[in-house]
């Protein structure tokens, strides 16, 4: 005869496995537990931060002796619409404007592509495809496209080639974007721009298509949609979310990059250059401070219009 | 004397739905195999099989999700050949029921119209109206999320018939909903069919609904037809040894201990056509289970195991215990196949 078991089993010893007993016994301990180092490290680290940077916009320099003056001002501010500066920050919003544009109309067919019919090792590949541009160095990937894009480069020999050397000259001719050649123009860091980004792009608006249930686009087609309409009045609303997802990071991270456009493009500044040199060469922080404000500004507008427009509505 | 005419035969009326020879295979799966079928117009019909016998794929090959890879389908006569769902005047009741979720229920009911055309200030008046005829009046503002099962059903109801549809097609549409409620929607669909006159094809893995709903049923298995006919006929006169035992759980015995055929023939017996009867054979109970209106006796007579359904009452025998039984050889159906 074995013996009976018993009902309830002897608590257990050690002092870390009472500790785990008695916190599974207390689940909103687990839970303050849990987020406990990400609201240390939220609120410390990374809201503290901001925090302190725009205290800092509040300042002003000195314009004689360079010093900081530690009085509340928005002098610094004013001076972000001088006419110079306010040509930066205009310049860099259209720019985000047409790069997160371009990857939203470029990204939709590929992701859809890999939601609806990709499968097993088609959407292995896609993945690798998608994310292995990612894997490599930014500053590789930039300096390929100033060669790319170069006069003497392979886009230029592939147009000479197709006999389209006219179509890449009108391009090029074009007033404000056009250029020497594309390595030197707004239109080569808006290409590079959507090149590099683009994967941020794609992921959101494919997890977003994923979970759209295929009976929804059936239902419209049913109900009489065509396939133009199906596409209107379901699929793009469903999908709105990942597109305002994808936007946030390619509008935001055209918005604070330095670097693409020091290395491809004219030599005008975009705002994250003018950060750069302002809280580097020229040692004004309050006004690189307030540069940096422009961007947090323009995404809290750009997401509170979407909010308006019933982009998370589908959520 | 006058010869007086004779009614016209259901067969010179256009079908709504006509299948010729249909199969939709997936690969090496045979998921509709050469289905020949009518379904008339205004009648309320039912594809009855367990899951996996075809029957969804041959709902959605009326509604044109699927094309079939052999055969062709004709609706009221037109052949539906690459014919996409928007340009078919069929419309569907989906299953998880399909509800826009971007949308409150009064655009999801309007969308049929919308797709049209239709101005906005008439369609959402006639999406009104459909609501108040699934007794959904005053809930149009509100998101399908907010709503029950039940009331979801309605309005993916509402949102198929705002279009007028020459056939509705019902894909399981009450197998999400409890007990009570799937009663009282299987009479509101049936009341709501005979009101409109509309060919309602029903698919449906329970017999019980499918009986009690539909004036012809087809049981499906493994992507064939295996019997048409009325809930009657299906139920009292199986075709196969499969139809008798998916339909209501039959006893499936040879022909001759039944009484009524030769060796080797097979028979259906309703279980609720057994009774006690002290003038019958000897038997012995297996197995008592009480299931509240009835009770479920297992019996062995002579070797042969049997199932009866008896009414509850106090000396029934227990299991272990022997007893006598009969039925009427004119309740006992010989059916075609023993397969």
């Amino acid at each position: 005869m074995s013996a009976i078991s018993p009902a309830i089993f002897a608590p257990r010893s050690g002092p870390l496995s009472r500790a785990v007993d008695w916190v599974i016994r207390h689940p909103r301990m687990f839970v303050f537990l849990m987020v406990l180092p990400i609201t240390l490290w939220l609120g410390i680290v990374y809201i503290g931060a901001l925090i302190a940077l725009l205290i800092q916009s509040f300042f002003s320099i000195d314009e004689y002796s360079g010093l900081i003056v530690h009085e509340f001002t928005l002098k610094t501010y004013a001076e972000l619409f001088r006419s110079y500066n306010l040509d930066i920050i205009i310049r860099t919003v259209s720019m985000a404007a047409a790069v997160t544009l371009a990857s939203a109309v470029i990204a939709f067919p590929i992701a859809y592509f890999a939601a609806r019919y990709a499968r097993g090792k088609w959407k292995a590949l896609f993945y690798i495809g998608v994310m292995l541009p990612l894997w490599s160095s930014y500053l590789v990937k930039v300096y390929a496209w100033k060669l790319v894009l170069a006069k003497e480069g392979i886009l230029n020999w592939l147009f000479a080639k197709l006999h389209l050397t006219w179509a890449l000259e009108a391009a090029l001719a074009l007033p404000v974007v056009g250029g020497n050649s594309l390595s030197v123009s707004y239109l080569g860091t808006f290409i590079v721009f959507v090149y590099i980004w683009l994967p941020y792009m794609i992921i959101p608006v494919q997890a977003a298509l994923e979970r759209v249930p295929a009976p929804l686009l059936e239902a419209a087609a049913d109900l009489g949609a065509t396939p133009g309409q199906s596409f209107r009045m379901v699929l793009f609303p469903l999908a709105m979310p990942g597109i305002v997802a994808g936007s946030i990071f390619t509008f935001s991270l055209t918005l604070g990059d330095y670097i693409i456009p020091q290395i491809i493009g004219s030599s005008r500044l975009f705002i994250g250059q003018a950060v750069y040199t302002q809280q580097g060469t020229a040692g004004n922080i309050p006004l690189a401070a307030a540069f940096t404000v422009v961007p947090i500004v323009i995404m809290g507008l750009y997401l509170w219009g979407a909010r308006k427009m019933g982009a998370f509505d589908a959520l | 004397m006058p010869v007086r005419e004779p009614p016209p035969e259901r067969t010179d009326m256009t079908d709504a739905v006509t299948f010729r020879g249909v199969s939709r295979h997936f690969g090496p799966v045979r998921a509709v195999d050469e289905v020949d079928l009518e379904i008339r117009d205004g009648e309320f019909f039912a594809m009855l099989g367990p899951s996996g016998s075809g029957k969804t794929t041959c709902l959605r090959l009326i509604a044109g999700f699927e094309q079939p890879t052999a055969g062709h389908i004709e609706i009221f006569g037109e052949r539906a050949d690459g014919v996409p769902p928007y340009l078919r005047n069929v419309n569907t009741v989906f299953q998880s029921y399909a509800l826009f979720p971007h949308m409150n229920v009064l655009d999801n009911v309007a969308f049929g119209l919308r797709v049209k055309g239709v101005s906005r200030a008439e369609r959402l008046k006639a999406a009104e109206e459909a609501l108040s005829m699934v007794e959904l009046a005053g809930y149009g503002s509100r998101r399908a999320g907010e709503l029950s099962g039940g009331q979801r059903q309605r309005v993916a109801l509402a949102r198929a018939l705002i279009n007028k549809p020459r056939v509705l097609l019902l894909d399981e549409p009450l197998g999400a909903l409890d007990l009570k409620l799937r009663e009282q929607m299987q009479e509101e669909l049936r009341k709501l069919q005979r009101a409109l006159g509309l060919t309602f094809v029903f698919v449906t893995h329970d017999q019980e609904e499918a009986l009690s709903m539909a004036d012809r049923v087809a049981v499906f298995a493994e992507g064939r037809i295996q019997q048409v006919g009325s809930a009657e006929d299906i139920y009292r006169r199986p075709a196969s040894r499969f139809v008798a035992d998916f339909v209501g759980s039959s006893n499936v015995i040879p022909a001759d201990f039944a009484g009524v055929g030769a060796a080797g023939q097979w028979a259906s017996l309703r279980p609720e056509d057994i009774t006690l009867d002290p003038a019958g054979r000897e038997a012995v109970v297996t197995g008592r289970y009480f299931h509240g209106r009835v009770v479920k006796l297992a019996l062995d007579v002579g070797g042969q195991a049997l199932t009866a359904l008896v009414a509850p009452r106090d000396d029934l025998p227990d299991a272990g215990q022997a007893t006598r039984i009969a039925w009427d050889p004119a309740r006992v159906h010989l059916m075609e196949r023993g397969s």
